[in-house]
């Protein structure tokens, strides 16, 4: 039983986490085709938020697992 | 230049194989459960007849997973059809408080057999902690030390300094790294900077790339230079056991970057390294954050002192995590094949496990390059240029 709500808990914090990372990557998207010249600079504030975002997530699906 | 740098990556790297051994005394489950019942491995399984003993019992996913994404002290191969394990022997040393320092073959003790008084454990045994509870702890994977009677002795876990599989190839990629490394240097030395030939034509723009792309933007032109040599160590270190833990047979496979005591020590490194380049604006953003009222200091200081653990810790987790569920995917889809038992299930897996395998190889850069870009990050983001309030 524990495992299963632990699961829904890493589930839960993996949907928060792909809503966020979804919009990073839209927004950076709609950026990128406003000014492709600035498309580095936005790939890399990118991947940063993104990893950022996957930390949050990470420590959910820790705590998910060790409870 | 490049002689500086391979210095720090040669005391780095060899840091390494003194630093890991160690921490394989808080190990994960490891495998091999003292060898009672025929392993299943996929090997096994994957007799034409389907007849064969090992074939007969039931498939167990969770088992033959975690068992290759866990270190071992052991490289196993293949069961074969009558039972037999083919594995690579990996040597074994131990220190035990009773009887001193040993060293042998983990053959062993391999499947069940007791040598010297060692072997594996298996099941649980029950031990105080410190807040004088008792609690179980599991055996499995760990080297125990037992009497004449085959009962544990009382302090029966020995310190465990053995070449396991991920040791063995962490030190595989470290003579590769320093291979390739040395190798360039010599001809840098001797041809000075010119239009890069061969192995130097795939590595320098991938130097020059960490420089211009991750160390200058956020370090800072002054001060990158001191951390060249542990970013371009950590983005090769980890790149290289990423792409090795993808290739399945021998020399190669172990789940190193997978490993959460592997991704701890590297997390470390970056943790002090940024503690101790950090300059003064680091700390008072720490303990007297600009523009924030004093009397919020209570709630704002625990936070931020937190905050300097947690980038670490998400470095830490965040590799391991990538590499075993990416290892974890890949081996629950050829799991499929020996749970169906059916053609048609075979091929679109395979097909899935291909299409996996690129995937990884992504993740295998892309990891590699964010944990050597959030290093970057943290570093600079602990010396501030100028105070802003």
């Amino acid at each position: 039983m524990t495992g299963t709500l632990a699961a829904i808990g890493a589930g839960l914090a993996v949907i928060g986490a792909g809503i966020g990372i979804g919009r990073i990557g839209g927004s950076a998207m709609d950026a990128i085709a406003r000014q492709p010249e600035a498309g580095g600079k936005i790939q890399t504030a990118m991947i940063i938020a993104a990893a950022l975002i996957e930390g949050a997530a990470l420590f959910a699906i820790v705590v998910a697992m060790m409870g | 230049m490049s002689e500086r740098y391979l210095a720090v990556l040669t005391s780095f790297l060899i840091g390494f194989i003194f630093l890991v051994p160690g921490t394989q005394l808080y190990g994960q489950d490891e495998h091999h459960e003292a060898g009672d019942t025929p392993h299943e491995t996929i090997d096994a399984q994957h007799d034409e007849t389907g007849h064969s003993e090992a074939a007969d019992e039931e498939f167990n996913a969770t088992e033959y997973i975690l068992e290759h994404v866990s270190d071992s002290h052991e490289w196993h191969i293949l069961t074969k059809k009558d039972g037999h394990h083919v594995s690579v022997p990996l040597p074994v040393i131990l220190y035990s408080k009773q009887s001193g320092l040993h060293a042998f073959s983990s053959r062993k003790i391999a499947h069940g057999h007791n040598h010297k008084g060692f072997e594996m454990g298996h099941g649980t045994i029950q031990v105080e902690n410190k807040k004088g509870e008792t609690i179980e702890k599991s055996l499995k994977g760990k080297i125990i030390e037992v009497d004449e009677h085959g009962v544990m002795l009382a302090a029966g876990l020995p310190l465990d300094f053995s070449i396991t599989k991920n040791v063995f190839m962490m030190m595989l990629s470290v003579i590769i790294l320093l291979w390739v490394f040395l190798s360039l240097a010599r001809s840098y030395k001797k041809m000075g900077i010119s239009e890069p030939k061969g192995l130097a034509g795939f590595i320098e723009p991938v130097i020059v790339f960490i420089e211009e792309d991750v160390a200058i933007p956020n370090i800072g032109k002054e001060k990158y230079a001191r951390f060249m040599p542990y970013l371009l160590t950590v983005f090769f270190f980890i790149l290289l056991n990423n792409l090795m833990g993808l290739i399945p047979f021998f020399p190669f496979g172990a789940n190193v970057t997978g490993n959460i005591a592997v991704t701890m020590v590297l997390a470390v490194f970056t943790f002090v390294i940024t503690q101790f380049s950090s300059n003064k604006g680091h700390w008072q953003h720490v303990f007297n954050t600009p523009g924030v009222p004093v009397w919020l200091a209570p709630i704002m200081i625990p936070v931020e002192l937190i905050g300097l653990i947690t980038k670490p810790f998400a470095l830490m987790i965040r590799l391991f995590a990538n590499i075993t569920a990416g290892h974890i995917i890949v081996l629950s889809l050829i799991s499929m094949i020996f749970i169906f038992k059916s053609v048609f299930v075979a091929a679109p897996s395979m097909l899935m496990v291909l299409f996996m395998d690129f995937i990884e190889l992504l993740v295998a850069f892309l990891q590699a390059y964010i944990f050597t870009l959030l290093s970057a990050l943290f570093i600079g983001m602990a010396m501030p240029e100028h105070h802003h309030d």
